[in-house]
């Protein structure tokens, strides 16, 4: 019936951050154009975890206006590849949870400091109209190279990127040239998917980086869309959420297996498992409130991380790393505990969708 | 010495010491302030009036920051402004990211003055700091 433990542990996890009024994968870290115009809408996030590598697929839409944009997004691990996503997959995701909305399907487009080094650059690729670029570094070495880049960092960035710098210095750096997306051709609304690879053994949501650059009252919205080989157990709250915290259950049930297979047709989603959990979290939460991450165990054991939720400091108690460190401190403490007790007792003893038009 | 002597060098002793104390207090200060997560560190500061203080402005953050000092007409002036940067003027200085800066400002009269930041969005924020300049 289920897959492996193994297989399991490695669920595949599904993250669509989408729709509604507002929404974004990642903090955004302009504008920069010429006219200050906002042209980058929203951003929609899509991730996948099976067999230990989680599949993120992010669309930037494009809204008009000039110049560019971007945003930023933390990332549980190194992309080992970088390309266009699939076409259709978000859009799919909303109409399985949302099929009162008479939805239409649409296809996308084609289309002087310098105190600390900048991040390091992992890797760069242009898709469309947009420069992505993978950083590692810290919080003052992705915020360098933002800026000297010629993103202007809203004032809470500094906290924002040394909360995530410090569980996972890994960061997807998105610039969206209008210019470029109007010479090409591109509409307003028109979307470019990317898809990382990303080896990792602890998938989890960013939510907090959402709030980037908003005032404390002003309110962050987006749904995102988990899809598991069994039900996960999430945290804040494990899964029983209250709207007061700002989070809500919205979807809980196994997948329908048309939408797997709708899915998995779509450009790199082959690795969409045969069986799986679809869940829908929405988030509605003021920007100030919005100081968590959502963590996810689908593993089947049912303990989601605190740390990846942001709750507790990275080292606290990271599962792999705190034994290990324990052992080694047991171990020295014995090794130098050990002679003195001796030394004591001695001495004292362009595809068609397979749901267009439907 | 005869004790008038005495009672006399005596007093030209601690005539001395109080005019080298009044003149400690009233020379040159240095004052740091730290920016860190977009805020002033200490965000509240008293200096004398007619005294010369340098200020070692450090910015721990990897974004951009400004330090102007002034009453509220002046950062009203500056809340609107559309200068890329700071440059020749004391009280206003332009903070690059991860930057430490010195400025030194002799206020000439008693009162309250604010310093802050106002590249976009950062006032708001909270990135303003208070100085009382006594009498």
């Amino acid at each position: 019936m289920r897959r492996p433990l193994l297989s399991l542990l490695a669920a595949a996890s599904a993250i669509l951050v989408t729709a509604a009024p507002a929404l974004a994968c990642g903090g955004l870290i302009g504008p920069n154009g010429p006219n200050g115009a906002v042209n980058l809408l929203r951003t929609t996030t899509f991730a996948g975890y099976t067999d230990g590598v989680e599949h993120y697929v992010t669309s930037f839409e494009f809204a008009g206006g000039g110049g560019s944009f971007g945003s930023i997004t933390p990332l549980p691990g190194i992309p080992t590849d970088v390309v266009r996503g699939g076409d259709w997959t978000l859009q799919r995701l909303i109409r399985e949870t949302d099929p009162v909305e008479d939805f239409a399907f649409r296809a996308l487009g084609d289309g002087e400091s310098a105190a600390a080094d900048e991040a390091e650059v992992l890797l760069e690729t242009t898709i469309d109209a947009l420069d992505i670029t993978i950083l590692r570094g810290g919080g003052d070495e992705v915020g360098l190279w933002a800026r000297n880049h010629g993103f202007r960092l809203p004032p809470d960035s500094p906290e924002v990127l040394d909360f995530y710098a410090d569980r996972s210095p890994i960061f997807m750096a998105g610039a969206f040239d209008a210019d470029a997306a109007a010479a090409r051709g591109q509409a307003l609304g028109d979307g470019t998917p990317v898809h990382l690879t990303i080896p990792t053994d602890n998938p989890w949501v960013p939510l907090r980086i959402l709030g980037l650059g908003k005032t404390p009252g002003e309110l962050v919205e987006a749904d995102v869309y988990l899809l598991t080989d069994i039900k996960p157990a999430l945290m804040p709250n494990a899964g029983a959420f209250a709207e007061s915290d700002g989070l809500i259950l919205d979807h809980s049930d196994a997948a329908r297996e048309s939408l797997l297979e709708d899915l998995r047709s779509d450009v790199g989603m082959e690795w969409v498992p045969d069986e799986a959990w679809l869940t829908k979290v929405v988030v509605s939460s003021g920007a100030s409130e919005l100081d968590f991450d959502l963590a996810i165990d689908a593993s089947g054991a049912g303990r989601p991380s605190a740390i990846d939720a942001g709750y507790a400091p990275f080292g606290s108690n990271r599962a792999p790393g705190a034994p290990v460190a324990l052992y080694l401190l047991l171990g020295a403490m014995m090794v130098i505990a050990l002679p003195l007790l001796f030394d004591r007792s001695v001495r004292g003893a362009s595809r068609t969708p397979p749901f267009a038009g439907a | 010495m005869s004790r008038t002597g005495r009672i006399g060098l005596t007093a030209a002793a601690l005539l001395l010491a109080v005019t080298a104390v009044v003149g400690c207090s009233a020379s040159a200060q240095t004052i740091t302030i730290t920016i860190h997560y977009s805020a002033f560190d200490p965000p509240r500061l008293t200096v004398p009036r007619g005294v010369p203080i340098t200020f070692v402005l450090v910015n721990d953050d990897p974004i951009d920051h400004e330090w102007l000092i002034g009453d509220a007409a002046f950062h009203e002036a500056h809340r609107s402004g559309t200068q890329p940067g700071h440059a020749g003027v004391s009280t206003e200085v332009s903070l690059p990211a991860l930057a430490t800066v010195e400025t030194t400002v002799t206020f000439a009269d008693p009162g309250t003055l604010l310093y802050v930041c106002h590249l976009p969005s950062h006032e708001s924020y909270g990135m303003v700091g208070e100085l009382i300049v006594g009498g």
